[in-house]
Formats: C-alpha cells, structure tokens, sequence
C-alpha cells in the first residue's frame, strides 16, 4: 500500500525506524535465548530431576519445579553408596597425577621455551591423536604383571597420561611469553640455570601454574574409561562409582542426578575461575576423553 | 646482555643444561606414553590373551580385521558419526560465535553458561542425557508432545541411536567451536567492512565475502579438534548405549574396548589400536593440508 500513498511524513517513518530497530533487538535477544537455552535447560533438568521425589521424577507429563524440593536424593547417595570414599579416590587420583606432573612438568615446559626444543611438543600432539584406550591395553598388562591392578597407585600413573601433556604444552607457552632479562642477569651474577629457574622464573610464573594445574586437574576428574579399566570395587573414582554402583545396583533417576550433580559441581565451580584461559588448554589438549 | 652477545661456549653450555630441565618429563612420557605406543605395535604382531601363551602371528591379525563384517561395520558407524559431529558443531558453533562476538547485556555470564558443557564431566551429563531419552519418561518424547510432533524412540531404535548421541556431542562440543571461532572473529580488521559497506554490501554479502575467508583458518582448526575428538568419542556412547541397540552404534572405540577389556584379545586389540590411530592421523593430516592449500591461494 506504501507503494502507492504519498511517501510517509518525517514522524511516521522515524516511528517505523524505531520500530524496526526494536524488532531487529528482540530478533537478537530471541536469538542469544535460543543458543544459550540448551545448556542452562539441560543443567536446569538435572538439577530438578536430583530435587524431586521419585514419584515426580517418573511422572508423565514431567513435572517441572519440584514441590517442596527436597534433598532426600542427596542424603541418599551419601548414606547408601560409599560416595564420600569415591570422592576421596578421585581426589587422590586427579590430585597425585596433577601434582606428580607439574613436577616434571614446569621445569620441561621451562627447558622446552629456553632451549626452542618445539619438536617435542610435536610428540604432545600425537599423544592427542592417540585413542586413550590405546595406553591402556599396554598399561594395563603391565600393571596385571606387577599386581597392581585395582589399585589407586595404578590410576595415578595413567592420569599422568593426561596431565603431563597438558602442562608440559601450557608451561612452555607460559615461559615463551615470560621475559628472560631476570633469569639472564642471575646468571650473570653467577646463579647456575637451576638457581635462576627456581628463584626468578618459577616465583613469576604462577599464574601459569595455577591455569595448568585446574586444567590437568578437570580433564583427569573427568576421565572415565582409565578407572572403569583399572579401578577395582574400592578404588573407584567418582566418575565410574557414578556410572558402576548407581546404574546397576538402583534405577532411580533422583539419586542418580544427585550423584551427577556431585561429579560435575567440582568442575564448574573451576571452570568459572580461570573462565578465560579455557581455549588454550582445550585446543592444546591433553589426552582427554576416549 | 642478550644470548646473541654471549660467547658462544656459554650458550653451549646453557642449552645443554636447560635439557636436564626436560629429562624427568621425558622419563614420565617415555613410560606412559611412549612404551605403550611401541609395546601395541609389538603386540599387534601377536595372537596373545591375557592368561595364556602368546605366539607371533605376523600381520595375521589385520587381514582378520580386514575380513571382520562386525569390524568394517563399526569403521563405516564410526565415519558417519564423525560426518554429524564435525560438520553441526562447526555451523552451529559459528553462529553462536557471531553473535557472542556482539556487545550485549550480560554478555560474559551468559558465555560463560554456554561453555559450561564443555567442561562437565562427561559422565555425569551422558546419564542425564539417557534420562532424558526415555521413551516413555523421558522429558525429550514431552518437548516433541508440546510441538505437535509424534515420539521418538531415540537412542532405543537402531536408525536414530546415532543423530541422538550426535545430538548429545552437539550439546557437549559446540562450545569448543564457538570459542575457536571467537578468537578468529576477535583479530578481524575492521577496514574491509567499513569499504565493504560503502559500497552498499548486505549483511550476509559481508559475512560471505569477508568474514567467512577470514575465520577459514580458525574453522580449520577447529575441524581438526572436533575430527579427532569425535573419532575418539567414548564416555557419552558407551554410558548412553555401550554401542547398542544389538551393534547400531558400535564405533571403532567401542569395538576396542570389548575386545580389549571384555574379551581380553590383546592381539587383535592392539592391531585395532594400530589402524585406528592411522585413521585419525590420516584424517588430521588431510585437514592440515587442505589449511596450506587454502594459505597458498
């Protein structure tokens, strides 16, 4: 119709101006809604499925918001299954190999940045590539060999597969981008190479650090299959007690998030601390998943 | 003093004591990482279970595979689940970087709840997502009743069990993509778009024709991540359906580890290992040289 009329007066076509503006600004808001609602619903989900009882929990149609929550579910993971224990083995796990590996690996991740030796880190990637359960077949003879199965010392030694990639790749960009005027006048003063890693280039690379522990530290909490392989009924970590003791030994969906709740928590509460250094560890990887 | 202006016999000596920093990893890789690589390329040579007598048998184990219907089946799963968990996370996770890359309230928070997947173990979000395909329970079979559409099986019926984990690595891994991509549209120039919009190009002409080059490289990258954690993909498949219904979602990592750690096959399990590190390696090379080509030109 606007074809035909007079063009439109100042006031009318400011006002469509605007109107268009506004439609263009819900657009993107539904938009932005639209990305962000699969991940809040599905962490919404499982938070209400581990509130309600379990007569809500199966009723059809779903019910939403649990009334009254309750956290009967969350007593029960703990009273019924050895949960407390599980989170202890994982934390001695994920903790030991994180630990072990920052041990060795800031010092490579320092020599690697000083020396330009890069070819090694051509080796962390191809251990990226490799399938996780490749390590496990040898590793797991091995261990059957020295009896060492079902034990934690076991788990530990295979989530050094993934944390020792992890910092070793995180440290060594970290003291690439660390000026080495420090270190290079300490020696000058007659510090050996070790003097100054230790008390000029290590003190300043903390925040390094710190990112490459909770990096190694989420990946080898969230690692399943080296437990699932290698854990025995009481060296379990969270993830497989998770999967093994709640699946089988009860159906219940309430605990069962509940549990799911517990494993996961950890990890967020971490993430949102070094929110922004995620990319570099993800892209650089360690061994993680399958 | 810089290192140029040393004399040469210091630099000498400091390169070769900055390797003692690097020996103890060494040792560590070496034993965990590297003695298994050689000890399954050793062992794929033999027809050994675990508890009994090995005897070397050549590469008999891979032409058994190579006839093995169960195992070629589980290649061909194993491409078409990569196909769906590559090429959807890189369209979607795009997007998503497009518009995270606007200013907008709330911005940092909301990124922050959309990463979020990425991060949580992948377990614990593998049995919500089994909750969630019940057939008759399940609050996805609900959503689908709200909008009019009939039920699904999901991960219960053989044709859909694959789109329906697909669906789940969606969930789990698009945030990955969109980070990469984030990055890539952070270091765009500004200048061909202001020229670009002078001379009356549309929104999409502009994403076509100069953002979409720009990001390529950062997309590449992106493909080669997403193609081997995919090939890779293990927890969410094997908590979700530990490869069913029968064999309908039976990849090549599932497949290893029956062999492995059900059937204790340690031979035929290692000359797996063997082929499907081969498969990844190859894919990721292949990618890697279509990102040269595409320098070059």
């Amino acid at each position: 119709m606007d074809v035909i009329t007079a063009p439109p007066s100042p006031p009318r076509r400011r006002r469509r101006f605007r109107l268009r503006r506004w439609l263009r600004k819900t657009a993107f808001a539904c938009s932005v809604a639209v990305i962000v609602s699969p991940a809040i619903l599905v962490f919404l989900w499982m938070l209400s499925l581990s509130l309600k009882n379990e007569i809500d929990n199966i009723a059809y149609p779903p019910v939403f918001i649990p009334s009254p929550p309750t956290f009967a579910n969350f007593v029960a993971v703990f009273e019924q299954n050895s949960i407390g224990r599980y989170f202890w083995n994982s934390i001695v796990v994920s903790g030991g190999a994180t630990l072990i590996a920052l041990l060795v690996g800031v010092p490579a991740g320092y020599g690697i940045a000083r020396t330009g030796a890069h070819r090694l880190t051509v080796l962390i990637l191809i251990a990226r590539m490799t399938p996780a359960l490749s390590y496990l077949i040898p590793l797991f003879a091995v261990f059957q060999f020295l009896h060492l199965n079902n034990t934690l010392t076991a788990l530990v030694v295979t989530h050094l597969v993934i944390t020792v990639p992890i910092i070793v790749y995180i440290m060594a960009g970290h003291f690439e981008t660390q000026p080495r005027e420090l270190e290079e006048a300490a020696q000058i003063d007659g510090a050996s190479a070790w003097t100054a890693f230790r008390y000029v280039a290590f003190p300043l690379a903390r925040p390094g650090i710190v990112v490459g522990f909770i990096l190694a530290f989420i990946f080898s909490w969230n690692n399943f299959i080296f437990g699932a392989v290698l854990a025995g009924r009481e060296t379990r970590t969270l993830p497989v007690a998770v999967y093994n003791v709640l699946t089988f030994e009860q159906l219940a969906w309430g605990p069962l998030a509940a549990a799911a709740i517990i494993v996961t928590l950890p990890v967020l509460l971490l993430t949102i601390v070094i929110q922004k250094e995620i990319l570099t560890g993800m892209t650089a990887g360690g061994v993680k998943g399958g | 003093m810089s290192v140029a202006s040393m004399p040469l016999g210091v630099v000498a000596r400091r390169q070769r004591s900055y390797y003692r920093f690097i020996l103890p990893a060494l040792v560590v890789v070496g034993a965990v990482i590297i003695f298994p690589w050689l000890f399954t390329l050793w062992m794929s040579a033999f027809d050994w279970k675990i508890g009994s007598d090995a005897h070397f048998v050549g590469l008999d184990n891979y032409t058994g595979l190579v006839h093995n219907q169960r195992f070629l089946e589980a290649v061909v799963r194993t491409f078409y689940f990569t196909a769906l968990a590559v090429i959807a996370p890189l369209i979607l996770g795009t997007i998503a970087a497009l518009v995270f890359h606007r200013q907008f309230p709330f911005r940092g928070i909301l990124r922050g709840i959309f990463i979020m997947p990425m991060m949580a173990t992948p377990v614990a979000v593998a049995l919500v997502w089994t909750m969630m395909f019940h057939p008759q329970q399940g609050v996805l079979n609900y959503l689908l009743s709200l909008v009019g559409l009939p039920p699904s099986l999901w991960v219960y019926s053989p044709q859909w069990v694959i789109p329906s984990l697909v669906m789940v690595e969606i969930w789990h891994w698009t945030p990955l993509v969109m980070l990469i991509v984030l990055g890539g549209l952070a270091a765009l120039p500004t200048e061909p778009y202001e020229s670009a919009k002078l001379d009356g190009a549309s929104e999409w002409q502009l994403f076509r024709f100069i953002t979409l080059p720009l990001v390529a490289p950062f997309l590449l990258v992106a493909a080669v991540i997403r193609t081997i954690d995919a090939l890779k993909a293990f927890d969410t498949i094997y908590v979700i359906t530990s490869g069913g219904p029968g064999t309908a979602s039976e990849t090549i990592n599932l497949y290893l580890y029956l062999q492995a750690f059900a059937f204790y096959n340690i031979g035929n399990a290692s000359a797996v290992v063997v082929i499907f590190f081969v498969i990844v390696m190859a894919l990721a090379l292949l990618l890697l040289y279509v990102r040269k080509r595409t320098q070059w030109t």
